[in-house]
């Protein structure tokens, strides 16, 4: 399993999420682009569950820990190795 | 309530240190365009805002901004790494090294702190509205006048994609404007109460 591969998987995700949300706030009525969301969150959603199992916590109070509390172990986002790979 | 993600946005992966750019991008943390201001103004404007739509727009554009806020910071953290005093004194960082040292403080590429009276939010949905509009395409023209100076592509790839940004947000904040332009046209009643003399039995 690649940790950047993956990672860099959920950010594209997530960012087309976040787009597409913006994009609907003023268009809630666009069913190929609620479609597109739908597929989108889905996917990130698999791709989360299976990084956070392989490689630790993303977020602090929603992701389910390991018998070490690996939160603050894990790279901080701006940090050089964090996400010299992607 | 919000949720922080322990990634960015968009990644920020730079190898060559350089104080000087890093003193020209700080102004895009915590200057009058920078993106705590867009956060704030918008996360402060939404609670008068009209409409569904552009309640929406205000408080997820606000939230997007926090996360620029972090790639900018961490493209200067990166820009500062391991830095020799002769980089410092030639970049002219040196001013605010003495201040600030490694960390990252909110202040314009002159170093003045950041300030609210960056922004506005004066209960006036149009009016507000119009002023997100106006943010953004400043914004935007800062980041082109960032680029002019950037020669390295580490570097020129995530102010690219904040850039890009810019001109995304502006576009919803214009479709926020016509629904709130909609609604106040069908309702004939301004959402903020006109001053009297607004009104024809005014004696003034």
């Amino acid at each position: 399993m690649d940790r950047d591969k993956l990672l860099k998987e959920i950010m594209i995700l997530d960012f087309a999420a976040v787009d597409l949300g913006l994009y609907l706030n003023t268009h809630p009525n666009d069913e190929r682009a609620i479609n597109l969301y739908n597929r989108v969150v889905n996917k990130a959603d698999g791709c989360r569950t299976k990084f956070e199992k392989f490689f630790g916590p993303l977020c602090s109070f929603r992701s389910p820990s390991r018998e070490c509390w690996t939160w603050i172990d894990n790279p901080w986002p701006w940090s050089e190795k964090f996400n010299k790979n992607l | 309530m919000w949720i922080y993600e322990k990634k960015l946005e968009y990644p920020v992966k730079i190898k060559n240190t350089n104080p000087a750019l890093a003193k020209l991008i700080l102004t895009q943390y915590g200057g009058p365009d920078g993106e705590i201001g867009a956060s704030l103004r918008y996360l402060s404007q939404r609670f008068t805002m009209l409409t569904p739509q552009a309640k929406a727009t205000l408080n997820d554009i606000g939230t997007e901004e926090l996360a620029h806020l972090e790639i900018v910071a961490a493209i200067v953290h990166q820009l500062t790494r391991d830095m020799t005093t002769e980089q410092l004194k030639e970049s002219g960082l040196d001013a605010y090294y003495v201040d600030h040292g490694d960390g990252i403080y909110p202040a314009n590429a002159a170093g003045n702190p950041f300030t609210a009276a960056y922004l506005q939010s004066t209960g006036d949905p149009v009016v507000d509205l119009y002023e997100d509009m106006a943010a953004e395409e400043k914004a935007r023209i800062t980041y082109e006048y960032i680029m002019r100076f950037i020669d390295d592509p580490d570097v020129m790839d995530p102010i690219r994609f904040l850039r890009a940004r810019e001109i995304v947000h502006f576009q919803r904040f214009g479709e926020a404007l016509m629904y709130v332009q909609n609604e106040v046209d069908r309702k004939k009643i301004h959402p903020v109460k006109k001053p009297k003399c607004f009104e024809n039995d005014c004696e003034c």
